[in-house]
């Protein structure tokens, strides 16, 4: 193929594309709601370059999805203008307000969104509280206070361009949420001069909510506002961890509150949750984080020889013997399941035993011996029944095969006989 | 009544009636009554031809095995068997758990099952290329390969009674392809069914199918088949009779029946360490709103049908694929059924040989395709 006709083709799918956004454009200079020309659209559309960009990025707008359009927010008329007066459109006796800025975001944005009669019309479950969380917030306390470097509305949610937060390409959605923070949370030049941390991000990646929500798209798992909060977003506090974790973790966290821990945590402000398992980069929980051994949280704090000391060596046995009883049977079960014999009911008690498992783990936030006993004796019986149903099933196993060994000698035999008896017959007869 | 036909009764009678005359007791007893003495003298002197092909005899006589294996442990399972959507898994799991040879019994009657429709394919198709078919044992054909394809049936119908997961599934797949047979094929899926879906009322229709309709219909065609075996002997191949102008025999009694004994009580050990050692596995309980598990199979006898049908375009011109490939298979399948009226020419060298061909390529197409959907990963 020549130059000349590559060039063509080049020039031909240029115009084509010139002509496509043009005929976009020219369908977004129509009001979203009356069709009637929209000056706005229309004047940056011709301006170009940066000025034009709202126009593309308003085509997927969570608002304008709704009818709404440039003079909801920005006011002015957009019915004049066309005369190339730009102040006729942009009047500010016609409400113009024009772009606001980084300080004036949060209430221009709250015109609307904290109104719930107008919030109503578009969404009736729709929080209207967003700008006083915010005014709590570090954010916007520090905004408050004259920096403009925090962050607003439009950092969050994007300012043309706004999608659902249940919207996957929103910058709010659960899974870009981390991203979304670590934008500035993450920058270090950004971030200094505020005196905390630019590592979150990074270590809550490492964290067993970070793998769960980013590796394994689980969108139930936490992400940075679950615990912070999002529009009041803040570190918790020492005495409010406990409650932060007990949203998901609900039975450890009230486990927690009923344990000795509890007083001794506050007495001397000890952050509950985080003190054992750490806040951003949580790893996953281990039965070596109980009791006496060198990965046991415990001996942080209790000596040899003290009551909590006693309490760990005892609640971390009563665990692992639990989980012992499990392995064995579980592994008993295996063979005999292999072997083909039918466990069904083992592998049910087995899961049972597991159950059990799982919630002396939870209770062992309570540090008591006696109500993790309880416990732990339901999860011991099940796995000793199913290690009774595998040993009995082995047994079987044992007994099949040699039942199996004194038919096949007996057939053998038996058809020994027959074919001596066939020779004997076809002897006698001349066959 | 002719007066020569009237002499032979008299004369059977009376032979009949010395030989209950020279036995006393319970057999004497008998004789005077059954004429056993008759039938013990017509198996006496029944003889089987003896040639290098007399190996394929045997194979009749061990799909017979099977079947009444079959039903040995058939009725054994129906002692605690329970037919119906919430007690059949529980009642099977009883069956192999708790009953003493429970296990063994239900993992026999499972592997006899797929030997015995084996066996009756390598019947069908040893019968095929001997020519065995020819006049005048046509009838002996039809109703052996009705014989098959009744087996088939109650493997279909027998899947289904453990009542889990696969066999669920499966039977929803293989009802669905009936409802495409053209007319009738809707109609003929819910009377399968029992109704739109695969439920309780299937389960119970397929054990009504399995042990009293199909057992019926098998041991009536059963019964004409072994009399003309009986009463017209075996076929001897068109080559072999040709070329061995003096051909030995064997007598039916008692030497074949006795290497038809030496082959059953192999067949009994081979099965019992297959079922011993590889027993039949239960599966999960069919849950009617779960999703259908990954790997959906027929029995393996359905598999190079259901792979094939899988290889149809879904629309062949104006008509709709799935609807030509069952409609295919209805018509080969009455095509075997009347090999012997299609091909009468077996003393004709060509089209046996064009026969044969068929027949060689029926085989290695059945192997191929089930081997390529068993490979094929899903």
């Amino acid at each position: 193929m020549g130059n000349l006709m590559k060039k063509n083709i080049i020039a031909m799918l240029c115009s084509v594309s010139v002509m496509y956004i043009s005929a976009q454009t020219n369908a977004l200079a129509q009001d979203a709601t009356s069709e009637s020309p929209n000056s706005c659209i229309w004047c940056h559309q011709e301006i170009g370059d940066e000025l034009a960009e709202p126009i593309v990025a308003m085509e997927h707008d969570a608002h304008a999805s709704k009818g709404l359009s440039c003079v909801d927010c920005h006011g002015g008329d957009p019915t004049a203008g066309f005369d190339e007066d730009e102040t006729a459109a942009m009047n500010p006796a016609k409400g113009y307000i024009g772009v606001p800025s980084r300080k004036e975001i949060p209430q221009f944005c709250a015109r609307c969104h904290s109104d719930p009669n107008y919030m109503r019309k578009y969404n009736p479950r729709v929080s209207t509280d967003q700008y006083d969380r915010y005014k709590t917030s570090i954010h916007g306390q520090k905004l408050a206070q004259g920096d403009s470097k925090v962050a607003t509305c439009v950092d969050c949610h994007g300012a043309h361009g706004v999608f659902e937060v249940n919207d996957p390409r929103a910058k709010v959605f659960a899974i870009n949420i981390p991203q979304t923070c670590g934008n500035c949370h993450s920058d270090s030049d950004y971030m200094d001069g505020y005196g905390i941390s630019t590592r979150q991000v990074d270590d809550f990646k490492k964290g067993v909510h970070g793998i769960a929500l980013l590796e394994k798209g689980d969108q139930a798992a936490p992400a940075c506002n679950d615990c912070h909060g999002n529009h009041g977003a803040v570190p918790p506090g020492v005495p409010s961890i406990g409650f932060v974790c007990g949203q998901c973790h609900l039975n450890n966290s009230e486990l927690f509150r009923s344990s000795p821990h509890m007083q001794a945590f506050a007495e001397e402000e000890l952050p509950e949750c985080e003190t054992c398992h750490s806040n951003h980069d949580i790893e996953p929980p281990t039965d070596s984080m109980i009791g006496i051994g060198d990965e046991s949280m415990c001996i942080d704090c209790h000596s040899e020889g003290s009551t909590g000391f006693e309490v760990a060596e005892i609640l971390h046995a009563k665990i692992d013997t639990l989980k012992q009883n499990i392995v064995e049977a579980d592994s008993l079960v295996a063979v005999a399941s292999r072997a083909g014999m039918e466990v069904s009911e083992a592998v049910f008690s087995l899961s049972d035993a597991n159950q059990s498992l799982i919630k002396s783990r939870t209770m062992a936030h309570a540090l008591s011996v006696e109500r993790l006993d309880e416990v732990t004796k339901e999860g011991n019986t099940q796995a000793n029944s199913a290690l009774s149903i595998g040993i009995a099933a082995l047994d079987e196993l044992q007994f099949r095969r040699k039942g199996l060994a004194l038919s096949l000698v007996f057939i053998f035999v038996l058809a020994v006989g027959v074919y001596m008896k066939i020779r004997e017959v076809d002897k006698r007869m001349d066959v | 009544m002719p007066e020569n036909q009237k002499q032979s009764i008299h004369t059977k009678q009376d032979a009949s009636a010395q030989a209950g005359a020279s036995q006393k007791g319970v057999m004497g007893w008998v004789e005077d009554r059954f004429n056993l003495g008759g039938m013990k003298s017509f198996i006496t002197h029944k003889q089987v031809p003896l040639h290098r092909h007399s190996l394929w005899y045997y194979l009749g006589g061990m799909t017979l095995f099977f079947f009444v294996v079959q039903v040995t442990t058939g009725i054994l399972l129906l002692f605690y068997y329970r037919p119906s959507a919430e007690s059949a898994f529980e009642s099977v799991q009883f069956i192999m758990t708790e009953v003493r040879f429970g296990w063994l019994i239900r993992s026999i009657h499972s592997w006899s099952a797929n030997l015995m429709v084996a066996g009756a394919f390598l019947h069908l198709f040893s019968v095929f290329f001997m020519k065995a078919y020819r006049k005048p044992r046509e009838m002996t054909w039809v109703s052996g390969v009705i014989m098959l394809f009744l087996a088939m049936g109650f493997g279909f119908s027998g899947y289904l009674l453990p009542w889990n997961e696969l066999a669920f599934f499966a039977t929803k797949v293989g009802t669905e392809i009936v409802a495409v047979v053209p007319l009738v094929g809707k109609a003929l899926m819910e009377f399968l069914r029992g109704g739109e879906d695969v439920t309780g009322a299937t389960l119970t229709r397929f054990f009504a199918i399995h042990v009293a309709i199909l057992p019926a219909i098998f041991v009536s065609l059963l019964g004409f088949h072994l009399m003309v075996v009986q009463v017209q002997g075996m076929s001897v191949p068109p080559g072999v009779e040709k070329k061995e102008k003096s051909l030995r025999y064997m007598p039916f009694f008692p030497n074949f029946l006795l290497r038809d004994l030496l082959g059953w009580i192999i067949a009994l050990g081979c099965l019992v360490a297959i079922a011993a050692l590889f027993p039949w596995e239960l599966g999960v309980k069919a849950d009617p709103f779960a999703s259908a598990p990954a790997g959906i199979k027929p029995e393996w006898y359905f598999v190079f049908m259901f792979q094939t049908l899988k290889y149809i375009p879904a629309r062949l011109w104006i008509v709709d694929g799935e609807i030509v490939g069952v409609l295919g298979f209805g018509l080969i399948a009455a095509a075997v059924i009347f090999v012997p009226f299609i091909h009468k020419k077996t003393d004709h060298p060509k089209t046996n040989r064009i026969f044969n061909l068929i027949g060689v390529i029926a085989i290695i197409y059945i192997i191929v395709i089930s081997a390529i959907s068993y490979m094929s990963v899903e």
